[in-house]
């Protein structure tokens, strides 16, 4: 009995590595096509690339809170957008008044400093009530009632937004200092570009020595590890939990500002798919850690950017961009074929998820 | 009060918690504040309850006042204890302090103008707040109107259980008739006479049956087991015949009906994924626009590259084939996922199907962003009867044999290895249950409904766009299953009335409707998490868990 | 709680059979059989006729996506419509109802809005839908009811297309039909030169027919289309895309999109050194002060096709400032004022064939109140002069071009004079 069963698991295991080989060839022929024909000279793929890093850092840092947050209360934050586009939102606020004081253009390091304090401290606010609200109550429920708590806290959220500040698109003011491109190894770069990716960085190390080398760090792990244990070594497990939060919150704030910077747009649904996308990313890296939202997020600004025109282009289909997000979700399915538990993979996942 | 019924109370060994008043009434003024900020107060402000006397915005506003003064008095002494008359005191506390906050945001908004950042803190709103009286005045009077409301709160916080649980049904009775008369009938409100009937009416039946109720069941289950099971009897078929004779009610109300069950039909589907084998599935939209647009493909005449113009009935058995084949399709590669890497997934899925039906790729055979049109009725309707109302009983037909297939499956060998495979899936793996199989039969069946639904969606509009088929139609039936209770198939009809039903009904507050219904499922999930009518072994999984 | 779950339903089913006693006694007002002041004669309007008492309101509805991601596009016509009732509170000498429907933007939305409506014996008109998917599932409602319909901003051709059904004779609409629209910026293009033009559209069915048609036109006139590209409404990224169409090298790109989208295209492009300058265009989805906000100085330059604002430019100025007074934010798509000339419209209509019955009772026969507001003739309204032909396209055909002057919003003055920006440079 149990021999068929192990023979019949393996033929499924057959037909779907047949089904990701079948995609995998056809990514890979798509690729072929479409570099043979000459079509896009080596600067388009240059850009491509560039652009793919820089909405890549954005999904990382919003990944972050993600898979933090399920790292630890196996949950899926679904608001976490929310949080993100709340930031985004008081980011505007500030940065409007600035540009009227005329502090934006004369003092630009002054004002992004204002501008991220403001995103972080709303989008921290909003993480944290999330969490007392909608979450501590649930901790013990089914898993999937913490999840439709967080999706009709993301709708709230949306259409509260959207009853204060109005359903229009507002448009961020653009400071003087950011405007144009500079030329780095030899590639010509947008300053906000650059902006954008050199804060991510300085804040994905920032966060790795939190949790690799402080006390609190070290707590969060444990907690995430296994939480009655922890609180048996005298870990408070509720503190933890909030920090996470906050933690979680604070990078959704500062990718809420970066977001904007490139972007210079937001309204109610800004955080909608950008947080769909982190959510993504978080999978693909394996949920739950962090290098692996890290580069799960930069691989999906990366494919979204490259692929549609380097695969779909080759395959004869027209307008691939219109396909950007039915592409990345199929890396998605075609990486988890593969590695069922993303790319840096996750013991829990097939453990306790 | 006075010092006798302060020493009384101080007798009872009852402490009293003020502080606990002041922040009720503090979480109230903050809840009225933001009431009045997003815009509900200006914009509902148009609409008649009670003609001549109270509007949408008012009604909404009451409601707070009444709710929170009424949870303030309660807090005076906890839930057990009796506060005695001094719970009317500290309602009308409760009902100042939110006066009072609501007039602190009309003097700041008078200085300051706050609607570079809130746009609706507009002079309208202050005017409303106000009564119309300008600033002195109206102040004064909004707080005394507070205190009132607050100590007649406070004062329903002494009255019997019994006799408060009557008012408080009559007094929420009143809109919802009124709105619900202007939602099905065309109606304006109600008149200030009519307002009290229906109170009046409500209040005593509603008193009358908690006494006549629990007599009546005790009766019942005193009955021998024939005539219980005749009474039985007697229920179900009132139910059919209710179910047969909805469409009665007119065309709008058979739209919604048609939409509810709909939801049901797909929710029967998901249940049985979901519910009863535990694969998180966010991607169920996809087999809902399966479904759709092989009806739209094969029955359209305006698809030239296959004339086969079918009619709808000849049609809908390939709409299910193609239901089966692409859950099918989709459970191989997702049967070694677990948990939220599924959800993704399955979510990716949805939009995949979304995405390439809208594409300019397959513009050429499913029409793209144009959808495909003049999709025929199933059944002609007879003259005097709109399309709806017809439609209702295919509806019907749907949710009768999805419920009996569910069922069935439900007590049968492979329901029992779904609900296996959703404790545990090692577990499961290892008693010899196939998983394999047992999976796929899952996602099959699933996927089968709810192409069913499409099906019937696609005939009830006779057209189809992919706008149509996007995320919120998942995550709505997904609510639908767990606000109704995980599991359970008589959940899922509860569940689709209250979130598919009520919102439909309230078309007309369309701007707040994702709002409310935001904040009903957050609310939904933390009082009731096992949902409105949970399987009986849910629900004690979920209080054994409490208890540990 | 299952008790109160009992009670509540008890509650529904008896509210509901309470609801529809009151219900009842209103139906034989349709007849026009009286008994008060004010007898109106028998009604012999092939499809009905709505008695309006004394002091009672014309309830005319709205049927428009209030919610969701294009709630702006409903928001704002729906503002229209209310600017408009403040304007002219009163028609034929009775006050005016708004009532209103969410549509969705889908046809679900479209049938379910007009059912309601439909069912509604008072309702005398409707402004609506938004959205051209919505409409298909309206209108036969609609028209089965006898309620004629104006949509501000449907602009799929076929709605309006001289073979469309028989069932849509009630639907007309104040909005450009594609064809017209997208055709003239293919002409204006190709006469100044350009010959190598990409389209981009977003998926919507606005966007996707005027890129269509532009497209044909262009062809038609000898030009070369190099590219055609889509995009999603709320997409940010637009680097990568037109890094693609930059491979293609054309020298005019043509994006009939919205705001949001159009912004990042717009201003994105110039931020690519190879289309830097190329010319940018788009059509009246974007012809809005916001655009402004949203491509930054990437607009000045940029192309729009909208209806010719040069005669009516003061009522337009005097429209926007009632608009910002009122709701506290600048408008937020392009279709108000179609909104508003909507209602005007049926407005004019009905104080054109509103039968007097003496006493403040009036009568308004429906097959009449369509065919008075299809016979619309040179009707001054915010959009230009509106003629509507046979088969209900009442917008103001000529369609003139405009050229961003200036990317700051506060200067947004279109055809003040001949100066003012944006500037009209054609015809």
């Amino acid at each position: 009995m149990l021999q068929n069963l192990r023979r019949r698991l393996s033929a499924t295991t057959v037909v779907m590595w047949i089904i990701g080989l079948l995609l995998l060839a056809m990514v890979f022929w798509g690729s072929f096509q479409t570099l043979v024909s000459g079509k896009y000279s080596g600067r388009v793929w240059l850009d491509l690339i560039v652009f793919g890093i820089a909405q890549g850092s954005v999904y990382a840092l919003i990944a972050l809170g993600y898979t933090m947050v399920y790292g630890i209360l196996r949950m899926i934050n679904f608001a976490h957008g929310e949080v993100f586009m709340s930031g985004a939102y008081m980011g505007y606020f500030v940065a409007t008044a600035l540009e009227n004081r005329g502090t934006l253009d004369s003092n630009l390091l002054l004002s992004l400093v204002l501008i991220v304090l403001g995103a972080v401290v709303t989008s921290v606010t909003i993480a944290v009530l999330l969490e007392r609200i909608a979450y501590r109550p649930l901790r013990r429920a089914p898993r999937l009632v913490p999840l439709i708590t967080a999706i009709g806290a993301s709708f709230f959220l949306q259409y509260t937004f959207r009853g204060f500040f109005g359903s229009g698109v507002k448009g961020y003011p653009e400071a003087e200092g950011l405007k144009g491109t500079i030329t780095l190894f030899g590639l010509q770069l947008l300053k906000t570009q650059v902006l954008v990716i050199v804060a991510a960085i300085i804040l994905l190390i920032a966060l790795y020595t939190f949790v690799q080398r402080t006390k609190t760090g070290k707590a969060m792990r444990a907690v995430s590890e296994d939480k009655d244990a922890a609180a048996l070594m005298g870990i408070n497990v509720d503190r933890i939990i909030v920090t996470t939060f906050i933690v979680g919150g604070s990078l959704a704030g500062a990718a809420g500002v970066l977001y904007s910077m490139l972007f210079r747009q937001v309204y109610f649904l800004t955080g909608f798919i950008p947080g769909l996308k982190a959510f993504t990313a978080a999978v693909l890296g394996g949920i739950g850690n962090i290098a692996g939202a890290t580069m799960g997020g930069l691989f999906l600004g990366v494919a979204e950017s490259l692929f549609p025109n380097l695969v779909l282009d080759g395959l004869g289909i027209p307008a691939p961009y219109q396909l950007k997000d039915a592409l990345a979700f199929l890396l998605l399915v075609l990486v988890l074929i593969f590695r069922p538990t993303g790319i840096l993979g996750e013991r829990l996942a097939t453990k306790k998820a | 009060m006075t010092a006798t019924t302060l020493s009384r109370t101080a007798e009872k060994e009852t402490t009293l918690h003020w502080s606990r008043v002041v922040g009720t009434g503090l979480i109230g003024g903050v809840v009225a504040i933001y009431v009045g900020l997003v815009g509900m107060i200006e914009a509902l402000a148009g609409r008649v309850v009670i003609t001549g006397l109270l509007t949408t915005g008012q009604v909404i506003l009451l409601g707070v006042y009444l709710l929170m003064s009424y949870q303030a008095a309660q807090k005076l002494t906890g839930a057990d204890a009796k506060a005695g008359p001094l719970s009317v005191v500290a309602g009308a506390l409760a009902g100042l302090i939110i006066s009072i906050m609501l007039a602190l945001l009309v003097v700041i908004g008078q200085q300051i103008n706050l609607r570079a950042m809130f746009i609706n803190a507009s002079p309208r709103l202050w005017e409303l707040l106000t009564l119309g009286r300008g600033v002195p005045t109206g102040l004064v009077l909004l707080m005394a109107l507070g205190a009132v409301l607050g100590a007649l709160a406070g004062g329903l916080a002494l009255l019997p259980s019994r006799l408060r649980r009557a008012v408080s049904l009559g007094l929420v009775a009143v809109p919802i008739v009124s709105i619900l008369n202007t939602a099905l009938f065309a109606g304006r409100g109600v008149s200030a006479l009519g307002a009290l009937l229906i109170f009046a009416f409500f209040t005593a039946i509603s008193y009358g049956w908690s006494s006549v109720g629990g007599q009546a069941r005790e009766r019942v289950a005193a009955l021998p087991s024939g005539q219980q099971r005749l009474l039985k009897m007697i229920g179900w078929s009132a139910v059919a015949l209710g179910a047969l004779a909805l469409p009665l009610l007119g065309p709008y109300p058979s739209e919604i009906i048609d939409t509810v069950g709909i939801y049901v039909l797909m929710g029967l589907g998901l249940n049985i994924v979901v519910g009863f084998a535990g694969l998180l599935d966010l991607g169920y939209v996809a087999f809902f626009a399966l479904g759709a647009y092989t009806i739209g493909i094969l029955t359209s005449p305006e698809i030239t590259w296959l004339p086969l113009h079918l009619t709808w009935w000849e049609a809908l058995p390939i709409a299910i084939l193609v239901g089966v084949i692409s859950g099918t399709l989709l459970g191989i590669p997702v049967l070694q996922m677990r948990g939220d890497y599924l959800a993704i997934v399955t979510l990716g899925f949805g939009e995949i199907i979304r995405l390439i039906f809208l594409s300019d790729w397959l513009k050429p055979l499913v029409g793209g962003s144009n959808g495909i049109t003049r999709i025929p009725r199933a059944v002609p309707p007879p003259q005097g009867f709109s399309d709806q109302q017809v439609l209702w009983y295919i509806v019907l037909a749907g949710i009768v044999v999805a419920a009996y297939i569910a069922t069935r499956l439900k007590y049968s060998r492979i329901g029992r290895n779904w609900m296996a495979m959703r404790e545990d899936e090692d577990v499961a793996q290892a008693m010899g249950i196939d998983l394999v199989k047992t999976k796929l039969l899952a996602f099959a069946t699933g996927a089968a409904l709810s192409a069913v639904g499409g099906a019937i969606f696609a005939t009830k509009l006779t057209s189809i766009y992919p706008h149509s088929f996007n995320l919120l139609v998942s995550i709505n039936v997904l609510a639908v299953i767990i606000v109704g209770g995980m599991g359970s198939i008589p959940g899922v009809l509860v569940g689709a009335l209250a979130l598919v039903g009520l919102p439909e009904l309230l078309r007309e507050f369309a701007e707040y409707r994702l709002l409310v219904y935001g904040a009903v499922l957050v609310f939904m999930m933390l009082k009731r998490p096992e949902g409105l009518l949970p399987e009986a072994r849910r629900k004690l999984e979920l209080h054994e868990g409490e208890e540990v | 709680m299952k008790k109160s779950i009992v009670l509540l339903s008890l509650l529904l089913v008896m509210a509901v059979i309470l609801t529809a006693c009151p219900a009842a006694p209103q139906q034989p007002q349709q007849q026009a059989q009286q008994p008060a002041a004010g007898q109106c004669p028998a009604c012999t309007d092939p499809k009905g006729c709505v008695t309006i008492g004394k002091d009672e309101p014309i309830r005319i509805a709205w049927m428009f996506v209030v919610e969701g991601p294009d709630a702006s596009l409903g928001t704002d016509t729906k503002r229209g419509v209310e600017i408009a009732k403040d304007d002219r509170p009163t028609i034929a000498g009775h006050p005016v109802e708004l009532i209103g429907e969410n549509e969705g933007c889908n046809a679900e939305g479209g049938q379910a809005a007009g059912t309601k409506i439909s069912s509604d014996p008072k309702v005398v008109a409707a402004v609506g839908t938004n959205c051209s998917s919505a409409a298909r599932a309206a209108i036969p409602l609609m028209c089965g009811a006898g309620i004629p319909m104006v949509s501000p901003s449907n602009t799929a051709p076929d709605l309006t297309a001289e073979d469309r059904p028989a069932e849509y004779w009630c639907y007309m609409r104040t909005a450009h039909n594609d064809r017209v629209q997208g055709a003239a910026m293919a002409k204006y293009a190709y006469e100044k030169g350009f010959r190598n033009a990409a389209t981009i559209h977003d998926g919507s069915l606005y966007a996707d027919k005027l890129q269509q048609v532009f497209a044909e036109e262009f062809k038609k006139l000898g030009g070369n289309i190099v590219a055609q590209e889509a995009t999603d409404p709320n997409e940010t990224n637009m680097g990568p895309m037109l890094t693609r169409i930059a491979a293609a090298k054309p020298d005019f790109i043509y994006l009939p999109i919205f705001i949001a989208a159009g912004g990042q295209v717009t201003s994105q492009a110039k931020q690519n050194p190879d289309l830097a300058n190329v010319q940018l265009a788009g059509a009246d989805g974007i012809f809005s002060p916001d655009f402004l906000k949203a491509a930054g100085d990437a607009a000045k330059g940029f192309l729009w096709s909208s209806p010719d604002f040069t005669a009516f430019g003061s009522g337009y100025a005097d429209f926007l400032k009632k608009h910002e007074a009122k709701y506290g934010e600048k408008v937020l798509a392009p279709f108000h004022a179609h909104a508003y000339d909507a209602y005007n419209l049926i407005a004019n209509a009905i104080e054109k064939v509103a039968v007097d019955c003496g006493g403040g009772v009036i009568q308004i026969p429906r097959q009449a109140l369509r065919d008075a507001m299809i016979s619309t003739k040179d009707m001054k309204g915010l959009t230009g002069n509106l003629t509507c032909t046979p088969t209900g396209d009442c917008a103001d055909p000529k369609i003139a071009v405009y050229e961003g002057v200036s990317a700051d919003p506060a200067t947004w003055n279109p055809g003040a004079d001949a100066n003012s920006n944006p500037r009209k440079i054609w015809p």
